[in-house]
């Protein structure tokens, strides 16, 4: 499989997605310079973490004005596996590819730690390694994952099974105390009702390799490989 | 260039008459405004460690892993493999008083300049951070000071992985923060900071230069004082964005071969960083302030000059490179502008158009800024503290109580709301995280199976009540940091954070530290690569408690064999490696408790205290360990509950040896000192624990065992700890959070 990462000026989590595409998962990886107009002979597509063009407006505010942006979203709209991880999920909302928004986490504070997160579905490209209710080990590194949603597009969201990642205590209860940033419904990662985008605030490329603490995040990566190498075929959330 | 100076305007730059005067005698005429300025900010102490120098010659700088040593814009160390670590750290402790989170912030921004500047990918950050205790202020300071630190690291994805707060009234008004950043490069890659070549262009590359920090260096040299608000314009503001931009374009030129030389613009701006390149290369160098982008109009070669925007660079490409180097800033949305050029007449010359408005010899600048030799005077204190005597406390009734105090105390208390606010793991490297092990430790990947090991340490209060002393404790503490994950520590970088040395007392602090840290740098094989002095740390005339910050630096061959702090199974023993301890002297038990910072600091014996280290790293070299901690502030009973805590789990602890017969509780259980491991292993490796020590003829006590959910603490058959580990944990965690809402 090929992956393409996105690179905006401000990433910064590029270089660890390509370490675990290449050499953790072992397979094809390219980056793509966000001035580039085309993603063409890609099999997936990350928008990794950082601070594109710093962040200094709202979070991906003007990274999703950049021409590789355009690119993203025919490549999305026509079945195309995308994964945007913490900024990028930011990106992803900023240009509609998902719905919702991102505010300051609630603590008003900057938050780096390990959080556990529930497996709400197992049907998707990104999840297709774990079990339905199985509980990952991956860390955040954000100041705006408190992920918000309006009641009535929340309960779209809800109703059409797009929640991916809750929050939850080791134990898997999505409780408010295991919601380390105040995210509406405990919420950590959504796809789109097509069910080929993915946005999650934590961090999977972090947690690739045992060595760093877990390697739960390496059944996302690991999915969308899976997925891939069965034909690829999107399957929409209803 | 003649105009007429105002008398005295000097004075008001920082410059004394005798300075003045020798300026004068050095140009054979007047200086005009301008180069007095260039005079002022390259003879401060900031720039030209006019007070320090003589001193700093006293620190061992070689030895077998040294590449580059100080003088440079930061230190180089071989680590094998063709590969080399580059670090330094720095202080941005004024900035910081008056502006927490700009200050602190573009202190970060500073000191990753150094680094990627000699070619090298900054990969971790740490810093070392002290606030008063009692104030409003000191709140507000540090919530800032934090916030500031994470601002810019996180945004420029530089992990930060270790560092150490302490608190204390001292730092009322002056807090310190010194930053540090280590880099990794492959040693044929190393860029100097020389403008050789001449007829090579100079260019000035990033930001545009505003009115921003002017003067800057001057105002980090002298004291704080109620006018010092007024300095707030002296602040800049930092632009994470700008220099990562920065890093990625400056990486990429020096990798493509474009670069003969490249310096940041730090404190004193373009000043600095064209006359130290200069004197470097020994060559001349003429620039055009008119081609300098500038963010503001009308500004005067002077404030040009003097700037100190951040996220600016000057480079030294080959000459004929400059289109090529502009192409790859222009990639990354940046200025490149060849502001002049490298001569051959050894003049540092300025000029406006082709109106030159400073000439002078460019080596008068950094090699004739004038060295003092300060009086040193023993202060009135130092004999009176060291008299007092530890035992002249009450012992405490309640131990249980004082453990619990000691551990929610804010100096011992978890650092996580500090370090929760910093990125402490993009680059997918670190392998031991803050709050794991005594010091950061990552992995080298792609390049090596090696690891290094990371920690910055410095006890205040012992370096107060002893300087000596203290300076070498503070240099054994973070090489045992990095000995207890199993590093063999390479080198230090040092900040060196004093009053003001004019007078006597402080220039004698000053020197019986680094006295005190070059033996212990002797002692452990630890050289000094880089580090920068920061003076006129008082506030209304109160100096702050001397703090010379160590940033240790090691090597581990094998990153797979590395110990953390945490206990990690029921059953596995627990033994003291080194020495009891004698007295409470100098400790955070005698002060957070008794209310004294007193008694004598604790000795050091520097050759048990290596060879404790070496142990250490023998035994997990060997992968004997389960656990290893060293043993500082709070002593035995607060690192026990420490190894408690981080591995969620209990011990029972039994100490009955001779010894300790007619030895206090407190002094056995929260007296500190050097050279003192807690270490934890499976029953199985018992044997060989203590023959390896035997071996090594290191004291080696069995203490307990890890059991339970409980700490539990008998000596000399009396139970001194009995608390859930969940309790003291509670204590623990709630610490920082609790001193934030203490009105």
């Amino acid at each position: 499989m090929k992956f393409g990462i996105v690179v905006f000026p401000g990433s910064n989590c590029e270089a660890d997605c390509y370490y675990v595409i290449d050499k953790v998962l072992g397979e094809n990886v390219e980056y793509i310079w966000h001035q580039q107009e085309s993603v063409d002979g890609f099999d997936g597509l990350v928008l990794p973490g950082g601070f594109s063009y710093g962040d200094y407006l709202r979070t991906g505010a003007i990274a999703r004005f950049s021409p590789v942006m355009n690119a993203v979203e025919r490549f999305a709209k026509s079945g195309g596996l995308v994964i945007g991880i913490c900024n990028g999920f930011q990106i992803l909302l900023e240009a509609g590819l998902l719905p919702g928004a991102m505010q300051r986490n609630k603590v008003l504070q900057f938050r780096c730690q390990p959080t556990q997160l529930r497996v709400e579905r197992s049907d998707t490209p990104f999840s297709n390694l774990c079990r339905e209710r199985q509980v990952l080990t991956v860390p955040i590194n954000h100041g705006e994952g408190n992920y918000y949603a309006d009641p009535d597009s929340l309960a779209e969201l809800e109703a059409n099974r797009q929640v991916v990642f809750r929050y939850c205590t080791p134990g898997g209860e999505a409780a408010a105390e295991a919601n380390p940033n105040g995210a509406v419904n405990n919420i950590a990662g959504i796809v789109n009702r097509e069910g080929n985008v993915l946005g999650m605030m934590p961090h999977p490329e972090r947690c690739s390799e045992s060595v760093l603490g877990s390697s739960d995040g390496r059944l996302i990566f690991a999915s969308l490989v899976e997925w891939w190498k069965g034909g690829g075929a999107v399957v929409g959330s209803n | 260039m003649s105009e007429a100076i105002k008398a005295g305007v000097w004075r008001d730059m920082g410059l004394t008459d005798e300075e003045y005067g020798r300026i004068r005698e050095l140009l054979g005429r007047d200086p005009n405004y301008l180069e007095i300025g260039l005079f002022a900010v390259m003879w401060s102490e900031h720039c030209g460690y006019k007070n320090s120098r003589p001193v700093l010659k006293l620190f061992p700088t070689s030895g077998p892993r040294v590449l580059q040593g100080p003088g440079e814009n930061a230190g180089v160390v071989d680590i094998g493999d063709g590969l080399a670590l580059v670090f330094k750290i720095e202080s941005h402790n004024h900035p910081s008083a008056i502006e927490p989170f700009q200050g602190a912030a573009t202190g970060v921004g500073g000191i990753v300049r150094d680094i990627f500047t000699m070619g090298a990918r900054p990969i971790a950050l740490l810093d070392s951070l002290r606030f008063g205790l009692d104030d409003e202020r000191a709140r507000y300071l540090f919530g800032g000071v934090v916030s500031g630190i994470g601002f810019y690291g996180n945004c420029i994805g530089v992990p930060t992985v270790a560092g150490e707060v302490f608190f204390h009234p001292s730092f009322e008004g002056n807090p310190l923060v010194n930053a540090m950043c280590v880099g990794l490069i492959e040693q044929e890659k190393l860029a100097l900071g020389a403008a050789s070549g001449v007829g090579n262009p100079v260019m000035v590359v990033g930001a545009r230069t505003g009115r921003d920090g002017i003067h800057g260096a001057t105002f980090a040299s002298e004291e704080l004082n109620e006018t010092s608000e007024e300095r707030r314009p002296a602040v800049q503001v930092g632009d994470p964005f700008m220099e990562k931009l920065l890093i990625e374009s400056c990486l990429e030129i020096i990798d493509k071969g474009y670069v003969v030389g490249m310096q940041d613009l730090g404190a004193a701006g373009l000043t600095s960083s064209t006359s130290e390149m200069a004197s470097r290369a020994g060559t001349g160098i003429e620039i055009d302030v008119t081609k300098v982008p500038l963010r503001e109009t009308a500004m005067t070669p002077y404030e040009i000059m003097l700037s100190e925007s951040q996220e600016r660079m000057l480079v030294v490409p080959k000459a004929g490179c400059e289109a090529v180097v502009q192409e790859v800033f222009e990639r990354w949305g940046l200025n490149a502008v060849v502001i002049g050029r490298v001569t051959d007449d050894g003049l540092y010359r300025i000029k406006e158009g082709d109106r030159v408005v400073a000439e002078l010899p460019a080596r008068l600048l950094t090699d004739e800024c004038p060295v003092y030799y300060r009086d040193e005077k023993e202060p009135d204190y130092y004999q009176e503290l060291k008299k007092f005597d530890p035992r002249s406390v009450p012992e405490p009734g309640d131990y249980n109580e004082v453990l619990l105090k000691i551990m929610a105390s804010p100096n011992l208390a978890s650092k996580e709301w500090v370090y929760r606010q910093y990125d402490h793991q993009v680059g997918i490297n670190t392998v031991i995280v803050p709050g794991d092990g005594d010091a950061a430790v990552l992995r080298l990947k792609e390049h090596s199976p090696k690891g290094i090991a990371l920690k910055t340490d410095c006890n205040s209060r012992y370096v107060y009540l002893d300087p000596y002393r203290g300076g070498a404790l503070a240099v054994a503490e973070a090489t045992r940091n990095l000995s207890c994950t199993g590093a063999e520590p390479l080198a230090i970088t040092d900040c060196l954070n004093f009053g003001n040395p004019e007078k006597p007392e402080i220039f004698w602090q000053f020197k019986q530290a680094v006295l005190g840290m070059s033996e212990a740098c002797r002692a452990l094989g630890a050289p000094v690569v880089s580090g920068n002095v920061s003076f006129y740390n008082e506030t209304r005339g109160q100096a702050v408690y001397p703090t010379p910050t160590v940033g240790a630096v090691g090597l581990l061959e094998d990153v797979g064999r590395r110990c953390s702090q945490g206990f990690k199974q029921e059953g596995d023993l627990i033994y003291l490696l080194g020495p009891y301890a004698h007295h409470v002297g100098a400790s955070e038990y005698l002060s957070l408790i008794h209310g004294r910072d007193a008694g004598p600091v604790p000795e050091i014996d520097l050759k048990l205290e290596k060879q404790i280290q070496e142990t250490c790293r023998a035994l997990i070299r060997e992968g004997l360990l389960q656990s290893a901690h060293d043993l500082s502030e709070g002593g035995m009973a607060a690192a026990l509950a420490e190894s408690c805590i981080s591995g969620r789990i209990g011990a029972r602890i039994y100490m009955e040896d001779d010894e300790l017969h007619n030895r206090r509780g407190d002094a056995i259980l929260f007296g500190e000192g050097p050279s003192r491991i807690i270490i934890s292993s499976r029953p199985a490796a018992a044997s060989r624990v203590m023959e390896v020590c035997l071996e090594k003829g290191v004291p080696l006590v069995c203490l307990g065992m890890v059991d339970g959910k409980e700490l539990k603490i008998t000596a000399n058959h009396r139970k001194y700890i009995e608390l859930g580990v969940e309790s003291i944990e509670q204590a623990w965690r709630g610490g920082i959070d609790s001193w934030l809402s203490r009105s």
